[in-house]
């Protein structure tokens, strides 16, 4: 057993227990917490797998960005707190079906790979990712950026408040807007005579 | 090390996501299970580019955990919008609440 399986061992025994701990948390906001913590041990595997870049990507985009984007979510839909309310009535099905999930799984894998030989992890330079993404793999990468594209544009669009949608605040501004420059012509129309004056005189410039 | 510690983490993984969309009524955790799912995906991915197969010049394994890195972003702000759209219009977020498309 060399260094590489212990800490392993020790860093999926957290992604584990965080994971079992963020389906099965009462509290919403400790949900997400606790997949925070297991996406980080996730990019803990990464490191130990020696693939650095990943573990950092993992460690921006999804302990950064996207736990934060699922805390938003939490309450911007403020859900009710409690396991009744959070578990639907078929946990034995999903415990059924996760449970035979797991145990076909793993019978298979160590079916396959019980016997495989341990051996040390293989670094592959950041430096060699960055050449192959932009020469084998550059057409995929550019469909990607398209689809973050469709996704940012499209995300936008969904989550936005249409007009008229919500009723009376939409249609109160809109008053005040077109009540404004109705009021601007009155004050122009009853308006002393200086500011008449000012009126022609920029007219008269205008039209020379 | 063996390849089997982290294929077999990455199918424990793999299965409390299952569990958790199952079991979940809440739309934002189940969401979260498919993330869970998508990463154990990943683990299997690198576990085999750097333990299986390190000489594949292509670095496939790891491009594409760094591909579906990003398609699971942009798939949770859309899973997000969707969501808030249906607050917006049921004042919840039960899955079990959304049958209209039911067979």
């Amino acid at each position: 057993m060399t260094g590489y399986d212990v800490v392993f061992l020790l860093v999926g025994l957290v992604t584990a227990g965080a994971a079992i701990l963020a389906v099965t948390s009462k509290n919403l906001v400790h949900a997400a917490l606790h997949l925070a913590v297991s996406l980080a041990g996730i990019a803990g595997v990464f490191l130990v797998l020696h693939a650095d870049f990943l573990a950092l990507v993992q460690l921006i985009v999804y302990v950064g960005a996207v736990t934060v984007l699922f805390l938003f979510g939490l309450m911007l839909t403020r859900a009710p707190i409690g396991r009744e309310a959070l578990d639907s009535q078929n946990r034995g099905l999903g415990l059924a079906v996760a449970g035979g999930l797991f145990l076909t799984m793993s019978a298979l894998i160590i079916h396959a790979y019980g016997g495989a030989p341990a051996v040390t992890p293989t670094r592959i330079a950041t430096e060699d990712i960055g050449l192959v993404i932009f020469s084998r793999w550059v057409l995929p990468f550019e469909a990607l950026s398209m689809l973050l594209l469709a996704a940012l544009i499209g995300a936008i669009l969904l989550a936005r408040r249409e007009a008229g949608e919500s009723g009376e605040t939409i249609d109160q501004a809109r008053i005040e807007l077109s009540d404004a420059p109705s009021t601007e012509r009155d004050r122009a129309g009853t308006a002393p005579a200086g500011l008449g004056a000012g009126d022609d005189a920029t007219t008269g410039g205008e039209s020379r | 090390m063996s390849p089997l510690g982290p294929l077999l983490l990455a199918t424990l993984l793999f299965c409390v996501g299952v569990y958790g969309i199952i079991a979940r009524r809440n739309a934002v955790l189940v969401l979260m299970s498919v993330e869970l799912m998508l990463n154990a995906v990943n683990i299997n991915l690198v576990a085999f580019q750097n333990l299986v197969w390190p000489e594949d010049g292509f670095v496939s394994g790891q491009l594409f955990a760094l591909f579906i890195i990003a398609v699971a972003a942009a798939e949770v702000g859309v899973g997000l919008a969707i969501i808030f759209n249906m607050f917006r219009n049921r004042a919840s977020v039960n899955v079990d609440d959304v049958d209209l498309m039911r067979w």
